[in-house]
């Protein structure tokens, strides 16, 4: 990959929400340009999606609830781990599964409205799979830090002194 | 009882900073967008900070060594040798000083002596010329171009060059034009330079925060590092200005001289932030590259910006300043500045602070995030706009 696409997938991590024209500018270089490279990084599916980091506790009266499940599954001939963690990754209540080493095999990351939706989630569709031998599930109670940002961090005052040499 | 006259004549002949002037008026403001600020936006980076919680709760909470701790001299030396292929011996070569402004002080006072002239190139930092004057110097100012591009010419030293002259003072990347001079140009200083037998001052604190070119330091020029003090220090690449820690290389008699007034005078740096530094030294690399990542862009941003407006902005090649003409406005920069200040609640700092020769220009600093840039870019041209 080029040193100019990982300029510009680097600013595009860290806000999506940048403007061409303005990534032009920074990166000095045409808008033309800029948008070429942005249409070329999605055929190559390097760009696989825009989304938005949102603080839903701040809208909703309700948070929504996490779970991070660690599964034991037992492996299938041929296909290892990919077949049953497709089986899992399938279902919209699943956010993000990663195969694990040590004490267990898959962590999948479960979202939903209630702990009791979760629950019943994992008891009925997750545990009740044939491959899945166990699962443990820990529930978030606090998101302190995600995807590199820091939430709850209203301090981003400037404390420099207004003109210094 | 009055005691002003107790004040010595040379402080009292002593000129405030323009720029103070200037910061009491922007401090009473609110809503203010600055880009007056002369050191970094981003907070020190984690483990600097880390490391220094980590050598306080161990007990390092006393004196180091007058010249620094050892350990950061030997992590600087390697770094000067890694970066700048400059080779300094860590035990005789190296002090580490209250920031690099303490080893500005201290190398001028090592060496000037009254009556002695010491070649200032401005427009520059504020505090060469009133350091020179309290060393009991007699500052020469030179001012560059802007039809130069601010850079300094080697015919404009021999000009300034008088038999009493014995340093001159340069900064490279310039603070606050922006101004990066290559290999070339500083051999061709050089040639002048050695011929003259001057003795060179190198304020190099912008070297690693170039975006076009290699950097060269000056003392890493042919038969330069003999004749040089290197000055630098964590404040702006490090992005630690606060923790006030610089050093000084140069010539072992010279060091030792140095380590002479240090030691009497300030005894040694904080030893925190000597902590701080040495893991700066150790696994600052990637912070670096970041951070100066991230001033190339607003460089570009900010530039593109100002000729849009119709201010018009020659592209910096180091540090984190653009020097825009506002001779278009028909403002001097005091009244652009302050009128700038009082319409749209921008900050920049007019030209003529630094020296004779920035009249017609302003001092913006890039390092503010292009959120803010974007807002000043957008103020500054509405109050351009009616002026044009």
């Amino acid at each position: 990959m080029k040193e100019i696409e990982v300029e510009l997938l680097k600013l595009i991590e860290k806000n999506a929400n940048l403007k061409v024209e303005k990534i032009a500018k920074l990166m000095g270089k045409s808008i033309d340009e800029v948008s070429e490279l942005l249409r070329d990084l999605e055929e190559k599916k390097a760009i696989l999606g825009y989304s938005t980091l949102i603080d839903w506790a701040k809208v909703l009266d309700t948070e929504e609830v996490t779970a991070m499940v660690d599964v034991k599954v037992t492996p299938a001939r041929g296909v290892g781990f990919d077949k049953v963690a497709e089986r899992i990754y399938r279902f919209p209540e699943v956010k993000a599964v990663y195969l694990m080493s040590g004490a267990y095999d898959l962590s999948v990351s479960v979202k939903g409205k209630t702990m009791t939706e979760i629950g019943k989630f994992i008891s009925e569709k997750l545990s009740a799979l044939d491959s899945v031998l166990s699962t443990t599930t820990h529930f978030v109670l606090k998101r302190y830090k995600h995807d590199g940002i820091i939430l709850h961090d209203d301090d981003d005052d400037d404390k420099r002194i207004v003109v210094s040499p | 009882m009055k005691t002003t006259s107790y004040i010595s004549r040379q402080v009292e002949n002593l000129k405030p900073s323009g720029i103070r002037r200037f910061f009491d008026l922007a401090a009473q403001m609110d809503d203010v967008i600055s880009l007056g600020v002369g050191e970094p936006d981003f907070v020190t980076p984690w483990n600097f900070i880390e490391q220094s919680f980590h050598a306080l709760e161990q007990g390092y909470t006393s004196y180091t060594e007058n010249a620094g701790m050892i350990e950061l001299r030997e992590e600087i030396s390697n770094y000067l040798s890694g970066s700048f292929q400059l080779d300094y011996d860590p035990n005789e070569q190296l002090v580490v000083t209250v920031g690099a402004s303490q080893a500005i002080d201290l190398a001028l006072r090592t060496v000037v002596e009254p009556g002695d002239e010491v070649i200032v190139v401005e427009p520059s930092f504020v505090a060469y010329v009133p350091i020179v004057s309290l060393a009991g110097g007699t500052p020469v100012t030179i001012q560059t171009k802007a039809e130069d591009d601010f850079k300094l010419k080697p015919e404009q030293v021999k000009e300034a060059i008088t038999p009493k002259t014995k340093a001159i003072m340069l900064c490279n990347p310039n603070n606050p034009t922006g101004t990066f001079l290559n290999k070339e140009e500083l051999q061709q200083l050089a040639k002048v330079i050695e011929k003259n037998d001057l003795l060179v001052l190198s304020d190099e604190i912008y070297a690693e925060l170039t975006y076009d070119d290699n950097y060269t330091s000056f003392p890493s020029i042919e038969k330069m590092k003999e004749r040089t003090i290197l000055i630098s220090g964590f404040s702006k690449a490090f992005a630690m200005t606060g923790w006030r820690l610089g050093y000084a290389a140069g010539p072992a008699d010279i060091i030792a001289a140095m380590v002479k007034i240090h030691q009497y005078t300030m005894m040694c740096a904080p030893t925190m932030a000597q902590h701080a530094a040495l893991e700066a030294m150790k696994n600052g690399r990637q912070s670096v590259q970041e951070m100066t990542e991230s001033y190339k862009q607003r460089r570009n941003f900010i530039v593109s910006s100002l000729n849009e407006i119709g201010l018009s902005c020659p592209n910096p090649g180091g540090a984190f300043y653009a020097f825009p003409s506002i001779k278009e406005t028909g403002l001097s920069s005091a009244e652009f500045a302050e009128q700038l200040l009082q319409e749209e609640q921008v900050a920049v700092v007019p030209g003529e602070v630094f020296g004779s020769g920035g009249e017609g220009y302003v001092r913006c600093s890039y390092a503010t995030s292009i959120k803010q840039l974007d807002e000043a870019m957008e103020r500054m041209k509405r109050f351009v706009e009616k002026r044009l």
